[in-house]
């Protein structure tokens, strides 16, 4: 079918104002949260029904037109990216919070949910939505299962795929299948989580059957500064070495406090070259005692100024620089690349000491936040996209962490999956065979490779 | 550290010299091990020991044949523990085939079960290539997660040769509260009430005995901590009588183990929802069958004599499916299919040649 037959069909999908044709309605779908990359797809669509999204990916499939599922655009990896020649499905109006069964622990919710919304649905049954990356006031729940997101308290609560229990989710082909049940158990294959990080390559999500988790009693929280990133990985190393298993462990090196600062007013202890958040959640008897011998390590470690948050509101400015991090590097530079690797803690240091070398080596600067608890980066590579060849450089250095990743038996990407960012580096962590195996898979659910193209292998 | 190449090779070319093969642990689920004319079956007991363990890194990697006790042990020693509390250790259950059987136990309720802790697997493909799947850190999001795809697979996919799995600090100690009742609904609203209070629970599970009810409600502590931890659930829940020490430990060892299930029956894992109690119990009053709800109701181990049949029917009629983990001669699992098309494109994928079993 010719492309003006194509959009022809798709006008009869789509009357109206929910099918984008004109170049400057398509400008904002050109790229997602990795901005660096933009391409204008033929067309978006803006669903409203699962019915409406499973009509256009079938016809799709009819005539091998390519389609990339979008949520909010907030992916760090290109992973929304449209594809030349293919459409956009844009789901943020698959919006509908379904159920919420406190008697089950479970939410069900369409794609287009974003994800606090599902916390702010379960708060008044004492329940919340564990996974919670940095935006996760506007990502959405399909998106988060797409990327399997992660966020702060990935260690003691896991990823969005531990928190998965079913999909209801159209194929390339345009098959409509359930995976899963609303168990927290299940039997056979654990085929929800293959589906979990697929990152569109297996069709569009639908609709999603949640855990929810009863929400912690309190949350106990201490800021710590210190004089070298070195001083403060020791200070998690003690942390772990205690026997303490906390909520949240986050860093920041003194690049990512002075972004912080400038855009939030974060009020972090002047002059540090580093911080340490630690949280403990639970059940209050517990936090007590396991705050008390938190405390303990921290007050031994070497810290300059210590910071016990008294109340919420505390606890929320000691977290607001850190959540805020991502985009307040922009106040530093115009344009910049945040890596997402991960190490194993204990080479955390080294990872840290490896990067700062790499940045005096190509003299680009580096802003560090990561997630102590797990050992996932986030160097923020700045860069300005205006000077010939910065962005080169900067990508340059990026593949160099994350072969650095690779070569410490970590991973190339922690949370924001591999989407177009990370395709070359896919097969340094995986051998011939494996992305053999994921690519039989690959083709076995998708002959026609119509579903987010050109995403996670390179073609 | 231990020198597993010579091992791992024996493994491969055991799989490339046979058209069919099944691999089998420590024989703890026998009706998922069932040997075949058509399946070679491949022992793995012989492949066992810890591969690399950094308490640090809060996880461990073993090789498939590695028993539970043996990693139980290890983890103890250094204070840590498997929170998915695998069952059946006991009966010498393995790594390899607690995750292709895909199973928990009650410990599971407080942090999550299998599919929360594995993060990767080595294995034998199809044509005997060893492949990895996931990773070895805690967070991992790069590629298809075929680590998390072996659970439950009862080697339908491939022969699984060693797995990474995430750990925590293991409480010190634990406390139980027990309570008992006459009636069923009141035992479900003090479970519902349990199930999202904040008292952040080990286990849950709830039991039928001869007509009455029990419930029990687990806690993990610091020492120093424990009595007033089980001070706070025994005012929460109202009534029950403590249990701590060695009688505390053997009752959990005993749903663990299912001993509870008499000799020549039947034990089927069925997964569960709260929601659903009332409405069995209704219908499963005619067969004769002992049942405990683990991990406040979200799985369902039922054990029945001679009554397959009728609860195949029953699971149908609830959509349900279970898993016969021993007992049963001549089938794996009963109630709804578990092999629908999805799966299908996965396993033509995976085994193009039919190597593997069926799950």
């Amino acid at each position: 079918m010719t492309t003006q037959k194509f959009l022809e069909a798709l006008t009869k999908l789509f009357p109206g104002d929910r099918l984008l044709t004109e170049p400057a309605e398509l400008v904002p779908y050109e790229s997602d949260a990795l901005t660096a990359y933009r391409r204008r797809p033929l067309a978006v669509v803006i669903p409203e029904s699962q019915s409406e999204v499973i009509d256009t990916v079938q016809l799709c499939a009819g005539h091998k037109v390519p389609f990339v599922p979008r949520g909010s655009g907030t992916s760090l990896s290109g992973g929304s990216l449209p594809v030349e020649g293919g459409i956009v499905i844009a789901l943020n109006r698959l919006n509908r919070i379904l159920k919420i069964d406190p008697e089950n622990r479970l939410a069900i919710v369409e794609v287009g949910v974003p994800n606090l919304d599902v916390s702010k649905a379960a708060a008044p049954f004492g329940l919340y939505y564990a996974p919670d990356p940095s935006s996760q006031p506007i990502c959405t729940i399909g998106g988060n299962l797409a990327f399997n997101s992660g966020g702060a308290h990935c260690l003691k609560f896991g990823m969005t795929s531990n928190h998965v229990l079913r999909i209801k989710a159209v194929l390339p082909d345009g098959e409509v299948v359930q995976l899963g049940g609303d168990s927290f158990e299940s039997i056979g294959p654990d085929l929800v989580g293959l589906f979990v990080g697929s990152e569109g390559l297996f069709g569009v999500a639908l609709e999603v059957t949640l855990r929810l988790t009863p929400k912690p009693e309190v949350y106990r929280t201490v800021l710590a500064s210190y004089d070298s990133l070195e001083a403060a990985g020791n200070a998690v190393s003690q942390v772990v070495a205690a026997g303490l298993l906390p909520g949240a462990m986050e860093m920041m090196d003194e690049l990512a406090i002075e972004a912080a600062e400038a855009a939030v007013q974060a009020n972090y202890p002047p002059g540090a070259a580093a911080l340490l958040i630690v949280e403990m959640d639970g059940e209050v008897k517990q936090v007590e005692v396991d705050f008390e011998r938190l405390m303990q390590v921290i007050n031994a470690s070497g810290a300059g100024e210590i910071r016990i948050a008294q109340d919420d509101a505390d606890r929320m400015r000691i977290w607001k620089g850190r959540k805020s991090a991502f985009s307040a590097v922009g106040r530093l530079s115009p344009d910049y690349i945040v890596q997402d690797g991960v190490v194993p803690r204990s080479r955390l240091g080294s990872a840290l000491a490896e990067i700062d070398r790499l940045s005096e080596q190509y003299d680009i600067r580096v802003a560090n936040v990561f997630h102590a608890g797990d050992g996932n980066l986030h160097p923020l590579i700045l860069y300005d996209g205006n000077q010939s060849g910065a962005l080169e450089r900067a990508e340059s250095m990026a593949g160099e962490i994350l072969q650095l990743c690779i070569d410490f038996q970590g991973s190339i990407t922690g949370e924001h999956g591999v989407g177009i960012e990370k395709r070359e580096y896919l097969p340094k962590m995986f051998n011939e065979a494996e992305i053999g195996t994921m690519l039989s898979i690959r083709s076995a659910i998708d002959p026609d490779e119509i579903s987010n193209q050109g995403k996670m292998f390179i073609n | 550290m231990i020198d597993i190449s010579e091992k791992l090779s024996e493994v491969q070319k055991i799989v490339q010299s046979v058209d069919h093969v099944l691999p089998r642990g420590g024989g703890s689920k026998p009706s998922l091990s069932l040997p075949t004319e058509d399946f070679e079956s491949l022992e793995m007991k012989s492949l066992n020991g810890v591969v690399e363990y950094d308490p640090e890194e809060f996880t461990i990697t073993a090789l498939a044949g590695t028993p539970l006790t043996e990693l139980n042990t290890i983890l103890s020693e250094n204070k840590q523990y498997l929170p998915f509390d695998p069952p059946l250790s006991e009966r010498g259950a393995t790594l390899g085939g607690t995750v292709a059987a895909g199973v928990s136990g009650p410990g599971r309720y407080r942090y999550g079960g299998l599919r929360d802790f594995l993060l990767g697997v080595k294995y034998i493909d199809y044509s005997g290539v060893i492949q990895r799947g996931g990773g070895k850190v805690v967070k991992n999001a790069a590629g298809f997660d075929l680590a998390k795809i072996m659970i439950g697979s009862l080697g339908s996919f491939g022969v699984i040769l060693e797995s990474t799995l995430k750990v925590f600090p293991a409480p010190e100690t634990y406390a139980t509260i027990k309570l008992s009742f006459e009636n069923l609904g009141e035992a479900l609203d003090i479970l519902l009430k349990a199930s999202v209070s904040h008292l952040d629970f080990e286990s849950i599970d709830l039991l039928s005995e001869n007509g009455r009810w029990t419930l029990w409600f687990r806690v993990g502590s610091l020492v120093e901590n424990v009595e007033a931890r089980l001070k706070r659930v025994h005012e929460f829940l109202g009534k029950g009588d403590a249990l701590q020490g060695d009688e505390e430990e053997a009752a959990w060892k005993n749903f663990r183990e299912f001993s509870w299930v008499p000799e020549d029956w039947t034990l089927i894992k069925i997964p569960f929802s709260p929601g659903k109690i009332t409405n069995f119990e209704n219908k499963i009053i005619a067969l004769d069958s002992f049942r405990q709800y683990s991990c406040a109701g979200q799985v369902l181990w039922i054990a029945v004599k001679n009554a397959i049949r009728e609860l195949d029917k029953l699971l149908i009629d609830m959509d349900l499916s279970g898993l016969i983990l021993f007992g049963s001669p001549d089938r794996k699992w009963i109630g709804r299919d578990v092999s629908d098309s999805f799966y299908r494109k996965v396993k033509s994928a995976l085994d193009p040649v039919n190597r593997f079993v069926e799950v």
